[in-house]
């Protein structure tokens, strides 16, 4: 049944349906009433969990590792500068394996200060061994969450991931959203059986040195339960259509793409903007359609260049940009393309909180036809 | 679909009004959508809240630029921001303030309804708050919007007396601009 509220509100609601036994987070614009919400849930006895209020963002994530690690399902939620402090927390609970399911508000990173929205927070953790989702509506980063338990838990995967959503323009909107029940996530979601945990009476370590004779053989096992959680990720994704018939078990997801010239990829909520640009750009007869990205990490290399075979043009809209270097979608596009013989061009956009329109996403398209990109686009003139 | 801008100062509930509005709208039957042009919020300062209404699933997430409804809780606003700006040929605009629309530079092919929803505000609630009250107008005004489903949105986000007290705000600029409209 659809119900109106704010996309924070949702995710805070189906948060609590998963049943985490362990909160631990820290407040940070535009994350806030996400945890507001859990933490009145908790004060209420709506939600059995402890709720660990913390100092900072690495003792946020250190004590949801330490949770996840004695067996517990954990949850936190943060944002920008809160998760460059939780940098090296979050590598540890990667390499630890411990299947940490964690929102991301997402949100542009300072200096200059910035509280509005980009995706330079998480992309900027693409290293650290989280798997990342990234939602187009309230719906998908409600259902996400649910999806992201149930792949991390896995003991195929058992990584953590960040459920990526658009701060502001997804945690601050208020739209219609179906919430799942308990009954129904109860039927979806069974409860977290870790493959391994802290045990007074079977005593195991974590987080031991390893050696040069062994460290590499860590990272290698990390990386392949990375391209194991597509597989993982896929089969959660039809069960969860089989019980909700909403289908997010593919990596990527085409719109009006059948017979396009171009493509535009993007991440996100962007994503539904363009949906209408590419309508009005049908319309006047330009063949035109999307590549929605939902999963970044693993990034679906071999999807990708599946789904855009027989286009010509490809424009990546990246909300991100890794410094002297280019955008980080567009980078790995490139690289998944090569050799296909389709011109891919990157476009940097909308940092910061500025605002994207249909006739930007129109003007993009006009630019990649013309063989102009690798850009900023949309900067004030007195920069250039 | 449709397209609202609500123009208010901060602390005025401009952005309460507009997930009000788009509540109401729902429970109406209606897709909605509402949203703020968050800036960096001290009382006071000019903010922006948005609102979109259709009968299909909205997807687009840029600003409102060319809206179809314009409220302005704040008169003193006129001088400082082009709260017109983009208004449609044959759009509606809601304007709290004690004069009448002929005092104001309106486009052409913009009907302008004014209330004094301070001196509403003033009596029903006490407080100078006139969010709720030009919700009120905002539903005679446009019809996008019940009665009904909006004191239910009200008596949803407040409790009690408040609530009340709200609900009876709305419903008078609600009679009073429907007996205008």
């Amino acid at each position: 049944m659809l119900e109106i509220m704010e996309g924070s509100h949702a995710v805070a609601e189906i948060v609590k349906r998963c049943r985490p036994q362990v909160i631990a987070a820290y407040p940070i614009t535009p994350q806030t009433h996400i945890v507001e919400a859990l933490a009145q849930m908790v004060a209420d006895c709506e939600l059995d969990a402890d709720y660990i209020t913390v100092e900072s963002e690495f003792s946020a994530l250190s004590a949801c590792l330490g949770a996840s690690a004695a067996g517990s399902r954990v949850y936190s939620a943060t944002t920008s500068q809160g998760l460059a402090l939780m940098f090296e927390v979050c590598f540890n609970v990667a390499g630890l394996r411990q299947p940490v399911v964690m929102t991301i508000a997402n949100r542009s990173l300072g200096a200059p200060l910035s509280i509005w929205n980009d995706q330079q927070d998480s992309i900027s953790l693409r290293d650290s061994g989280w798997l990342q989702l990234y939602a187009e509506d309230n719906q998908e980063a409600v259902d996400l969450h649910m999806i992201a338990y149930r792949v991390c838990e896995d003991h195929d995967v058992l990584l953590p991931a960040f459920v990526c959503f658009d701060g502001y323009v997804l945690t601050h909107t208020y739209e219609p959203v179906s919430i799942p029940t308990q009954e129904e996530v109860d039927a979806y979601l069974p409860a977290f059986n870790p493959y391994q945990r802290l045990d007074a009476n079977n005593p195991l370590s974590f987080g031991m040195y390893a050696t040069p004779d062994y460290y590499m053989e860590f990272r290698y096992e990390i990386d392949q339960a990375q391209h194991r959680a597509k597989e993982v990720f896929a089969k959660a994704g039809r069960e969860f259509a089989e019980q909700f018939e909403r289908d997010y078990s593919a990596p990527v997801e085409g719109y009006r793409l059948e017979d396009a010239d171009t493509a535009i990829l993007a991440m996100g909520s962007i994503c539904g903007t363009v949906k209408d640009a590419i309508d009005e750009m049908r319309d006047a007869g330009k063949k035109v359609g999307l590549l929605k990205i939902r999963m970044f990490r693993p990034f679906p290399a071999d999807e990708i260049a599946d789904a855009l075979k027989g286009v010509s043009t490809v424009a990546v809209l990246d909300r991100n940009i890794s410094l002297g270097s280019g955008g980080a979608v567009g980078t790995e596009v490139k690289a998944a393309l090569s050799g296909s013989g389709t011109a891919v061009y990157d476009y940097i956009v909308a940092l910061g909180g500025r605002d994207i329109r249909k006739k930007d996403i129109a003007g993009i398209v006009d630019l990649a036809e013309e063989g102009r990109g690798d850009m900023f686009y949309g900067l004030r003139t007195e920069v250039l | 679909m449709r397209e609202l801008r609500i123009h208010g100062r901060g602390g005025q509930g401009s952005v309460t009004a507009a997930e009000l509005i788009a509540c109401a709208a729902f429970e109406g039957g209606v897709f909605s959508q509402a949203f703020p042009a968050f800036g960096v919020e001290r009382r006071g300062a000019p903010v922006q809240a948005f609102v979109r209404f259709s009968d299909r699933k909205i997807r687009l997430r840029s600003q409102i630029y060319d809206p179809d409804y314009i409220i302005v809780q704040d008169p003193t606003l006129i001088r400082d921001v082009d709260v017109f700006k983009g208004i449609k040929q044959g759009g509606i605009a809601i304007i709290n303030t004690e004069k009448t629309a002929s005092d104001f530079r309106v486009p052409e092919g913009v009907t302008v309804y004014t209330i004094d929803a301070t001196t509403i505000a003033l009596e029903e609630l006490g407080v100078p708050i006139t969010n709720t009250t030009l919700m009120g107008a905002f539903a005679a005004a446009t019809g996008e919007i019940g009665l009904e489903p909006l004191k239910g949105a009200l008596r949803n986000r407040f409790s009690g007396s408040m609530a009340e007290k709200n609900a009876r705000a709305a419903e008078r600029a609600y009679k009073q601009v429907g007996g205008a409209a």
